[in-house]
């Protein structure tokens, strides 16, 4: 089996909002997937659907080779979660929560790992589910995932309420894991942990695939940024591809696209470089021009 | 800051918020007490024909103990005494449900913290509560005032029993101001405002029903027998409305300071630390549901050994309230003697306690949709636990629930009537036989809660809570007010045996049984079909 995840064509409907209208999702067996999108693009309705909490309306969906809805039970004992917004039993502590959510998954979690996982990110277990902030909610859920011996991980914008320094232990620990071949499907806002962790990437808007693939890919859909102190003056008359050109003297700085580069490049040295300096697109570049080309209109998160 | 500001708008948005269950309650009340009145008026025309029904109803200590005590023999006298009570039962039910949205509910949710953060004094969401409340009980008055008289009741007494009503509903709008301040959340809040209604409840049902001699007094320590002291059909003691709004601005303000004591989001009491790990046994949904639940199964177990036990040792004695005239003693001889009128009381227990149960183990299986809207399933159901053993688990918990709320209270009442007459051992025995029997009966508006769950989420819980008191109200005021046939046999209870004292049959109880799998299961595969969430 070389895919985790194969969702093809997904659609669901809320009453007259569609949710999702036609996403694929890929996830190859042993890689982290950063899954993003803006709020309401259906990131969550794609992973309850994956969860078997949702029943889809059209397209196929598998999920470790299994049916998602059929499967459920079977296919959970085989994944961690980590919900978008943790809720957690209030008069329960936090390592009754981390001893429970593993039994029921059928793995009870290795003591020597879970208490590691508690020292990493700092977490009182003795505290009751109430007392914690969003923050220390979210450790709870994440050392529960991250303590199972799953071979996927699900995990739903799971930094958004920790600090940078429990950030940082987040990012170690999911590079711990794709090390021991674990796969994870990481839904994020946060364009640099996507850009720091996954492998491969897949952007959705208004329940579609937007654009899927590994980073360097992606960054062909979009420019390179230059900026140039050239010898003397040049002349860009009669090139393809360039754009937001600023040309002041000596001084140059434009956007242009990859196929375009060469081109651009043999002009240049050929008036002489004296420094230059060229960008690729961050995902943050990437993920505004793929939004802004059209304004999303708002729906419904579920 | 002055700690009152932004009230008003805090209050305008409970009322909108409420602008659906508010009116509801409100007119539910009105109307129940309404067509008492119009019941009694069509089916006792004559003057004498109330008086001989005023001898064997306000003389039977079980209707006493059920609705209280009658002043007079006019319709309005009776009406006050079939649903006068319950009426203003159920006004502080609305009362308690209002106050704690608006106050405790919020702040558990969160939404406070969003609202106090704007220009809202610490004391505006207690007071937007309150106020919520008061004017729920504002309208109670005008409507009751309006159709009373509409149903031929003389406008004096209306007035006087629609204040009376009122005024008991502001005292519990108090009782649960001060309760939304010790309780540690919303839950713990609404139980205990509930247990004190409940112990106002029975503290009036002992008094009322005692014999000479007995602690006839107790009803005076009650807000919900301050309605029947006010008299209103029979010439009305208008100061005792002084004692309900006395109590009333007593728990406002004890509940104004404790809130301004007390820090957001935390009860009097401090959170202690628990285990850092789980116990052996908690492994599963079932251990899971049994671990949340245990509490206030305590909690509702305790209360109910308390008020049956106390209500089963009010039972000696009862037989004997009718030595006064021979008219009444053949009245009762008619009706069974001491024996069968001791047998009616403890049945009405029974059916109490047959009620009680049907409410807890309601209130678990509403549960299942408060986790899955609250985001408690999702963690849950992203495990190997599948959605079966999840709701499987809440069933057995309900189910296992109600039976031992029955058997306490069965064991209670016999152990406390049984002391009392010398036989301890088996009016226990008899008695927890007597209350076991309303199991079946007992499951079957939990039942119908679960199947509402599995088919119709969005309306499953005010459905669950409407059936169960629909329920109630067939089987306390059906015959009273001359329901048809088939609408009593709506309610489960109507085909339990009435034990103790008649006959055993166990072709109802198996067939009840029946459908209150029948349904459950229906509910379980049902709510394996659906979206979650």
């Amino acid at each position: 089996m070389t895919n985790a995840i194969e969702v093809h064509a997904l659609a669901k409907s809320f009453g007259r909002t569609k949710a999702l209208d036609g996403l694929d999702l890929t996830v190859r067996t042993g890689e982290v997937h950063a899954f993003l999108g803006p709020n309401g693009a259906g990131k969550t309705t794609t992973i309850r659907i994956l969860l078997g909490l949702l029943r889809k309306d059209g397209g196929t969906a598998s999920l470790l080779g299994g049916d998602p809805w059929r499967d459920a039970a079977a296919l959970h004992a085989r994944l961690g979660y980590v919900p978008g917004d943790v809720t957690l039993w209030p008069n329960l502590t936090g390592g009754e929560i981390i001893d429970l959510l593993g039994r029921l998954r059928g793995h009870p979690p290795d003591a020597q790992r879970k208490q590691a996982l508690i020292e990493r990110f700092a977490l009182d277990p003795a505290k009751k589910a109430r007392a914690y902030s969003k923050g220390n909610r979210q450790k709870v859920a994440l050392i529960a995932a991250l303590a199972s011996d799953a071979e996927l991980l699900i995990l739903d914008e799971p930094t958004s309420g920790l600090d940078p320094l429990m950030e940082a232990v987040f990012r170690d620990c999911v590079g711990d894991e794709r090390r021991r071949g674990r796969t994870v499907l990481l839904s994020s806002h946060i364009l640099a942990e996507a850009e720091a962790l996954a492998d491969r990437v897949t952007i959705i808007r208004d329940g579609r695939t937007a654009e899927t693939g590994t980073l360097t890919e992606l960054r062909h859909l979009t420019h390179i940024t230059i900026d140039a102190e050239l010898a003397g003056p040049v002349s860009l008359a009669g090139l393809a591809g360039l754009h937001s050109v600023e040309l002041d003297g000596p001084r140059l700085h434009c956007e242009v696209d990859p196929a375009a580069l060469n081109d651009l490049l043999r002009r240049l040295t050929a008036v002489g470089v004296v420094t230059l300096t060229s960008r690729p697109p961050t995902l943050e570049e990437l993920f505004l021009r793929l939004y802004s080309s059209e304004r999303p209109t708002a729906r419904a998160t579920r | 800051m002055n700690g009152f500001a932004g009230t008003a708008v805090i209050t305008r948005l409970a009322l909108r918020r409420d602008r659906i269950m508010l009116p509801a309650w409100v007119y539910l009340i009105t109307a129940g007490l309404a067509s008492t009145a119009y019941t009694f008026r069509k089916l006792y025309p004559t003057a004498a024909a109330r008086a001989a029904f005023a001898v064997t109803g306000g003389g039977n200590p079980a209707l006493r103990f059920l609705y209280g005590r009658l002043y007079g023999s006019s319709t309005g006298a009776l009406t006050v005494w079939r649903y006068g009570i319950w009426a203003a039962l159920f006004g502080a039910l609305m009362t308690i449900f209002i106050v704690i949205r608006h106050t405790r509910a919020d702040e558990e949710a969160g939404r406070q913290e969003l609202m106090g953060s704007a220009v809202v004094g610490r004391q505006a969401a207690l007071s937007a509560g309150l106020l919520a409340a008061a004017t729920a009980n504002l309208a109670l008055i005008v409507l009751l005032c309006l159709a009373l008289p509409l149903t031929g009741l003389p406008a004096a007494g209306s007035v006087a029993l629609a204040l009376a009503i009122a005024a008991s509903g502001l005292a519990f709008t108090g009782i649960a101001g001060v309760a939304a301040q010790l309780a540690s959340g919303a839950r713990g809040a609404r139980g205990l405002a509930f247990g004190v209604l409940g112990a106002a409840f029975v503290l009036r049902a002992i008094g009322d029903s005692a014999g000479p001699g007995g602690p006839a007094w107790l009803s005076w320590a009650s807000p919900l027998g301050w309605v029947e002291l006010t008299r209103p059909f029979g010439g009305p003691r208008w100061w005792v409305l002084a004692l309900s709004l006395g109590l009333a601005a007593a728990g406002a303000l004890v509940a104004y300071a404790l809130a301004a004591r007390r820090d957001y989001g935390a009860g009097l009491l401090p959170d202690r630390p628990g285990p850092a790990t789980a116990s052996r046994w908690l492994r599963g949904p079932a251990t899971l549901a049994w671990r949340l639940q245990r509490g206030a199964l305590a909690g509702w177990a305790g209360g109910v050994a308390c008020v049956f036990a106390v209500s089963g040792a009010a039972a000696k004695g009862i037989g004997s309230l009718l030595g006064s005239s021979a008219q009444l003693r053949d009245e009762f001889t008619r009706l069974g003697g001491e024996t069968a009128i001791t047998s009616a009381y403890l049945a009405a227990l029974m059916l109490l306690a047959g009620l009680a149960a049907a409410g807890y183990a309601t209130s678990v299986l509403v549960g299942l949709r408060a986790a899955e809207t609250g985001g408690l399933a999702e963690p849950l159901l992203a495990t190997a636990a599948g959605r079966l053993r999840w709701g499987l688990s809440q069933l057995a918990v309900a189910g296992a629930g109600a039976a031992v709320l029955l058997a306490t209270a069965g064991l209670a009442a016999g152990l406390g009537y049984g002391l009392r007459t010398g036989a301890a051992g088996p009016q226990a025995a008899r008695l927890l036989g007597a209350a076991l029997a309303q199991l079946p009966a007992a499951l079957l508006p939990p039942a119908v809660a679960m199947a509402l769950v599995g088919v119709w989420p969005g309306g499953a819980v005010a459905g669950a809570w409407t059936a169960l008191g629909a329920v109630a109200v067939i089987d306390l005021f059906g015959q009273a007010l001359g329901l048809s046939h088939w609408l009593l046999d709506v309610s489960p209870f109507t085909h339990t045996p009435r034990l103790p004292g008649g006959p055993v049959s166990a072709a109802p109880l198996l067939w009840l049984s029946l459908a209150a799998v029948a349904l459950g299961v229906f509910g379980l595969a049902a709510l394996r079909r659906r979206d979650l969430g």
